[in-house]
């Protein structure tokens, strides 16, 4: 007795979604499949993503000190970082001139990127971020390594930190913008 | 055929290409309506999706593109692979299914071939696909398309059996195997005398229009009953190493055979081309009959597909134990009951 009614509520399931996609207002409106469907139309309206979905990684230029731990912690090494040292003026009269790391090249290599986000995780000075964005594709694949100026323009789209839960004593992070 | 409908006297080889133009036209058209209706757009449907949308207002072109598509590909041959036979199991998979059109009559006149033993002819030629589908597993040089053939061969043998029990029960009660028969007696029939809309056999061999579509089902390996094609473990069983105009092939071979089942059903349990209470002259019904016989195979595509997008695969042997221990038995009893029953009225 138990399997008979399941399987006719099984097509009763199918057919009603079809109703509830072909006639999303009722079955009195005319038909409206567009609207109805639960997928995106991605060319023509684009998908929302979910804020701390990983799209991106986002680069914020003035906290990298080119320490290096991100690329040495990359799994398949797709971040290529090059910078020098140079001598930035003391900060009192007198001083010593301090040494300071320019950052000449950071580029990730979304070819390789497997999103991992270890990188993101291992950043010691908030420099990395996770960005929802995730409409970079290319045409040629040696075009998906990304430069600084490219990484940093995602920083944008970085949403804010969600709220810790109530009552917690932590201080709440910033995104640097 | 045509030559009656037009009272037109027609050469032998005029009639012949009209013939084959004609069985063209009721083999691939079917196809194309079921592919894009129920394949592209009532699946879509029933999964929440919009389904092809882009080629023609409403993706209703999608099917021109994927076979300007299939068209272009590559024929390629496996290494390995028995060319002559791989090369010709697509065409006797098809040619089956053609040759199931030729007896479906689709008004007064208008049938291609009428055999006094049409139902048996239909599903005799039927089972000639098994071959080609056996041929297409063996000749890949292919494990899996190996598998996937002696899955389908297995399967279809095993619901051949209810399949054609099924029809016996119809037979039994038209008391002819001549298809257009079969249509006459729905027409002229009565249920405890009332004649009013003839006696479609669906009302009164319910049971066997039951098990002649859960049988149709496995015998088009449409899901639930795709063991022979479960992509989770034999890629696509015996269609592995095909591509191009040969997929295309068993492509059509596939649809306008459900087409061409579901004509079989409509004939058998519908009544045809025949409207109940409604008695137009012979040259309005062979205009209007393959107009009604298309509605008809429609609706019975549509259950097909319905239960194809609805149920989970079979497990291969639940799926046998389905046919021989459940199917077989039911459809026995159905013949013993229809032949009791058509003696005692």
């Amino acid at each position: 007795m138990g399997l008979v009614p399941g399987v006719i509520k099984g097509l009763g399931v199918t057919l009603g979604e079809a109703r509830k996609t072909v006639f999303p207002d009722g079955l009195t409106k005319p038909p409206n499949p567009i609207k109805g469907a639960v997928t995106v139309q991605y060319p023509r309206e684009k998908e929302d993503p979910a804020p701390r979905a990983r799209g991106v990684i986002a680069l914020q230029e003035e906290n990298c000190t080119a320490c290096m731990l991100c690329a040495r912690e990359c799994p398949d090494w797709c971040i290529f970082i090059e910078a020098h040292k140079y001598l930035a003026p003391p900060r009192r009269e007198g001083g010593k001139p301090r040494q300071r790391n320019q950052l000449d090249r950071f580029d990730i290599d979304y070819a390789l990127c497997m999103y991992c986000g270890i990188c993101v995780e291992v950043c010691p000075f908030e420099a990395l971020f996770w960005s929802p964005e995730f409409e970079y594709s290319e045409p040629k694949i040696a075009d998906l390594l990304h430069d600084k100026s490219r990484l940093g323009q995602w920083m944008e789209t970085v949403p804010d930190f969600e709220d810790y839960e109530a009552g917690s004593e932590v201080k709440k992070k910033k995104v640097p913008r | 055929m045509t030559g009656s409908v037009l009272a037109i006297e027609l050469a032998y080889w005029q009639e012949t290409i009209l013939r084959v133009l004609g069985l063209l036209a009721a083999v691939l058209l079917p196809a194309g309506a079921i592919v894009n209706l129920y394949l592209f757009k009532m699946m879509a449907f029933m999964q929440s999706r919009l389904g092809p949308w882009e080629a023609g207002p409403a993706g209703s072109l999608q099917l021109v593109a994927e076979v300007g598509k299939w068209l272009q590909k590559e024929d390629l041959f496996p290494a390995g692979s028995d060319r002559r036979v791989f090369a010709w199991a697509p065409i006797v998979v098809v040619a089956s299914t053609f040759i199931m059109y030729a007896v479906v009559p689709f008004g007064p006149d208008a049938w291609f071939a009428d055999l006094p033993t049409g139902i048996y002819f239909a599903l005799a030629v039927s089972s000639v696909s098994v071959i080609g589908i056996l041929m297409a597993g063996w000749a890949s040089a292919n494990k899996y398309s190996l598998m996937g053939g002696l899955r389908a061969t297995g399967q279809l043998i095993a619901y051949e059996l209810p399949l054609v029990l099924a029809v016996l029960g119809v037979v039994i009660q038209a008391g002819t195997l001549n298809m257009q028969g079969i249509i006459e007696a729905q027409r002229n029939g009565e249920i405890f005398g009332f004649g009013g809309i003839g006696n479609p056999y669906i009302l009164t061999q319910f049971v066997g229009f039951a098990l002649f579509m859960i049988a149709m089902q496995a015998e088009l390996t449409q899901p639930p009953f795709d063991m022979p094609v479960a992509e989770s473990e034999l890629v696509a069983g015996y269609l592995t190493e095909y591509s191009g105009f040969r997929f295309l092939l068993f492509f059509i071979g596939e649809y306008a055979t459900a087409g061409a089942f579901s004509a079989i059903a409509a004939v058998l349990f519908l009544g045809g081309w025949a409207v109940p209470g409604i008695a137009f002259d012979s040259n309005v019904m062979n205009v209007l009959g393959p107009i009604v016989m298309l509605v008809k195979m429609m609706l019975i595509v549509f259950l097909v597909m319905w239960f194809r997008f609805t149920y989970p695969r079979f497990r291969e042997d639940q799926l046998q134990i389905f046919a021989w221990k459940i199917l077989i038995p039911i459809s026995l009893v159905n013949i013993a009951v229809t032949a009791v029953l058509k003696v005692a009225f």
